[in-house]
């Protein structure tokens, strides 16, 4: 799956577990939630960096006391109309402090592209093979925002106050 | 089985338009290529999905038609609506139509 | 009203642009129809029955005059000359091309119009008290709130992928006319016990399916942590909001499923951990929104103004106008005056082009160049000064815009139905326009009194019919069009949903039954001061089930 950080190609240094058997795979190991719950000793013992991945029904609480532990999460998007990661990515970047990588995995579209990003998250599997070269575009087509999220973005209020906006009472 | 033929709205315009031919569309229902048995459909839904794929049209499926008149005609309020192209009422006064595009 | 500066310019500009090149890739095949369809719903563009329809957003109904001529030009450049105002206080357009709504959409933005988010499962057009500002039982103007919740909710990155559609509705009045209580979120103005104005707040409610009154979550919100709250009860549908079974995705399937008490609780939590981060804006940009809705330099005029009065005597069909179409203003010597776009015989809610430039010329020249769009599908000149009646009153009628009916039978409220929409079973405007021949008399529709006919021709409700003094909801009935009639619906501050009186009527049946439930009320009322609404709710249905079923 092509993997995008920064707006352009990535190469990926992870692999995912989704079942026991790749547990013993070494470098960089994401695991989902069951599979932590299940082998939390073993995977604490490993050694290199440990992500999870979370379901989108799986929120960010359930690994609250452990975030410390993960150099990456991996949040799913099983059909992009499914939103609840973008609440997930914003609590655990504004919630949890989580500063580590925030992966969008699953149905990653362009056109949801700013969302994520403003929700956090910092690295896109993407879904298939479409063209990339509109993914640095998507970042920068609007650059006005409405209110604050995790990201960085000073909403238009910020704007608006630190120098004051063009005569609003324009003649009709 | 009942007649069937197949209808999709175009892309490009949004109007109601009947599968004709194997790659073609016409804005009348009486122009539309008629399927009377489950092979004939399913080469119709086939074309249909053809030109779904080359972005003509959007959401086709399989509606019911009779014949009747030497023609055929469609059955149920909502297609006789549609295959009417318009409201069966008047819209204000002052509205028009516009020059309906080539079929 | 709000004027853009020029941030807000060049966010829908960028906006217009995105969409352009999105329509371009769904041509090119590069999106396909699944992955643009959210796209150009979050655009407000709909693919219905013959055609694409748009969705243009009037913020919290207002809009200016130099709006208004825009609205016209777009109908006759892009469409077929003419637009419906809708029971969300937008204006839809039934015929507009794909590819030629880059363009529309530019169009509107020069003028500060624009349709995002008037779909998708995303926060809606905020609708508020048609009155807003000029009626004398307000608080306080609540679009100066819709505003900054307009702001807020405009592509919000959390909140774009909701289980289902989001909408909010506010009153600054205790009387609502907003209906709060059939909304997602439902905001009233209130004061406490200093005299401080803040919310309460209704979550909940809502038509369609299941038609739900919503519940109040808390009884006194200050001010100043609107959004922040707004925030919290979004981020808690957000995350445990149905995704299973779009007919149970509403924010009200799961205030009912958790309880309101517990999802009270939920959103209080989640509000404490967030209600003092910067989602609540600065007293600076408060302010600067506030100053757009301070009230206009009206003219110092009396209450009394004797040309009027004269007017009114000398001429019957101007007092019967009077009486059921203005409205009582906050400043003296002012009225509001309803636009009836429910002539005999019409489409109710439906304003041909020219239509809306006489209304833009009107508001120039007679209300401070604003107007207004009531859920009923009216429009509203918000400021108009009472010696300017009669002149305002003789332009009206020549425009067909003057029928007496506001508030009354004739007033009907009609979704599009099947004659438009892909959603319906039943058409619902052929249906308004015998019922309006029937009742056609303006004399006996003022005997009748206040009386509040909706129909929808599917159970979506767009009608809004479970909250119709009569409500009729079109189904299909083995490929007839069939009529179900609820009573006794209401959506002001006392919101209940109408209940069904029996089976369902016919085309053919169903005007007899309308006035077979008039005449049963007529019958019935204690004087004619007992309102229609009234009665139903002293003598229950019983009376009018036997008088609609008893020859069965």
């Amino acid at each position: 799956m092509p993997l995008i950080k920064n707006g352009a190609a990535a190469d990926d240094s992870w692999t995912t577990a989704l079942t026991p058997d790749e547990l013993g795979h070494t470098g960089p190991l994401i695991v989902t939630l069951e599979l932590w719950h299940a082998h939390r000793e073993r995977l604490l013992g490993r050694n290199g960096p440990i992500g999870i991945r979370l379901a989108s029904n799986q929120a960010p609480d359930l690994i609250a006391g452990d975030l410390h532990r993960f150099d990456l999460v991996a949040l799913e998007f099983p059909k992009f109309a499914d939103g609840r990661a973008y609440s997930h990515a914003r609590l655990l970047r504004e919630r949890h402090g989580f500063s580590g990588e925030l992966r969008a995995v699953g149905n990653v579209l362009r056109d949801q592209l700013l969302f994520m990003v403003r929700c956090g998250f910092d690295s896109f599997e993407v879904a298939d093979d479409r063209p990339l070269d509109g993914w640095e575009a998507a970042l920068s087509e609007i650059d006005i925002v409405y209110q604050p999220a995790a990201d960085r973005r000073a909403p238009v209020t910020t704007e608006r106050s630190e120098r004051p906006a063009v005569a609003a009472n324009w003649a009709y | 089985m009942s007649l069937k033929i197949v209808t999709a709205n175009r892309l490009r315009d949004g109007a109601v338009v009947y599968l004709a031919g194997s790659a073609r569309w016409s804005e009348r229902l009486r122009d539309a290529r008629r399927a009377t048995d489950a092979a004939e459909t399913d080469a119709l839904l086939a074309a249909a999905e053809r030109a779904v794929a080359a972005q003509e049209v959007v959401a086709p499926y399989l509606i019911d038609v009779v014949q009747a008149d030497g023609t055929i005609h469609p059955v149920g309020t909502r297609e006789i609506i549609r295959a009417s192209r318009g409201p069966t009422i008047k819209p204000p006064v002052g509205s028009f139509r516009q020059d309906e595009s080539h079929v | 009203m709000y004027r853009y500066d020029e941030f807000d310019h060049r966010f829908v500009a960028q906006r217009v642009e995105q969409f352009r090149d999105q329509v371009q890739r769904r041509l090119s095949g590069e999106l396909s129809e699944d992955e643009f369809k959210p796209l150009r719903l979050m655009n407000g563009l709909y693919l219905q029955l013959h055609a694409y329809m748009l969705r243009v957003a009037i913020p919290y109904g207002t809009l200016s005059a130099k709006q208004m001529r825009k609205l016209a030009y777009i109908a006759r450049r892009y469409d077929r000359g003419f637009g419906h105002f809708t029971t969300r206080q937008n204006i839809q357009y039934n015929w507009p091309k794909l590819n030629e709504v880059p363009d529309l959409l530019a169009d509107l933005a020069e003028v500060e119009m624009h349709a995002i988010q008037t779909s998708g499962n995303c926060i809606r057009n905020v609708t508020a008290d048609h009155y807003a500002g000029v009626a004398g039982d307000e608080i306080e103007d609540p679009r100066v709130y819709a505003e900054m919740i307009r702001q807020w909710s405009t592509l919000h990155p959390e909140f774009s992928f909701l289980p289902r559609k989001f909408k909010v509705a506010i009153t600054g009045s205790p009387n609502d006319r907003a209906a709060v209580r059939v909304h997602d979120i439902g905001l009233r103005m209130v004061t406490n016990e200093a005299g401080e104005p803040g919310f309460e707040v209704i979550v909940g409610g809502g038509q369609g399916r299941t038609p739900i009154i919503g519940a109040t979550i808390r009884k006194f919100l200050p001010k100043q942590y609107l959004l922040s709250y707004l925030e919290a009860i979004l981020r808690v549908y957000n995350m445990l909001g149905r995704r299973d079974n779009i007919y149970k995705a509403r924010i009200k399937i799961l205030v009912k499923e958790t309880g309101a008490e517990k999802f009270a609780e939920l959103v209080e939590r989640e509000w404490q951990a967030i209600k003092d981060t910067p989602v609540d804006l600065p007293d600076a940009e408060v302010e600067r929104i506030a100053a757009y809705f301070a009230p206009p330099a009206y003219q110092t005029l009396g209450a009394y103004q004797p040309s009027f009065e004269e007017q009114r005597l000398a001429d019957r069909d101007f007092a019967a106008w009077v009486r059921s179409n203005v409205a009582a203003h906050k400043q003296p010597g002012y009225s509001i005056v309803n636009i009836s776009l429910k002539p005999e015989g019409g489409v109710p809610g439906d304003a041909s082009a020219d239509q809306m430039d006489l209304v833009a010329d009107l508001a120039d020249r007679y209300s401070l160049s604003e107007v207004r769009v009531s859920h009923m599908q009216n429009l509203v000149l918000p400021d108009v000064r009472q010696t300017d009646l009669y002149d305002l009153w003789q332009a009206l009628v020549e425009g067909e815009l003057a029928t007496a009916n506001i508030g009354l039978l004739g007033d009907i409220i009609a979704c599009p139905g099947l004659d438009y929409c892909n959603l319906a079973n039943a058409r619902s405007i052929p249906v308004s326009q015998r019922i309006g021949r029937r009742f056609a008399d303006l004399k006996r529709q003022h005997d009748i009194g206040e009386l509040t006919l909706n129909i929808s021709g599917c159970i979506n409700a767009c009608g809004h019919h479970h909250v119709g003094h009569i409500g009729l909801l079109g189904v299909d009935k083995k490929g007839e069009e069939f009529y179900q009639i609820t009573l006794g619906g209401r959506r002001d501050e006392q919101a209940s949903v109408g209940r069904i009186v029996g089976p369902a009527f016919s085309t053919d049946q169903v005007v007899d039954a309308v006035e077979t439930i008039v005449n049963t009320y007529l019958d019935r009322r204690v004087d004619a001061d007992e309102r229609f609404i009234d009665t139903v709710g002293r003598i229950g249905l019983e009376p009018f089930k036997e008088d609609l079923y008893a020859t069965h």
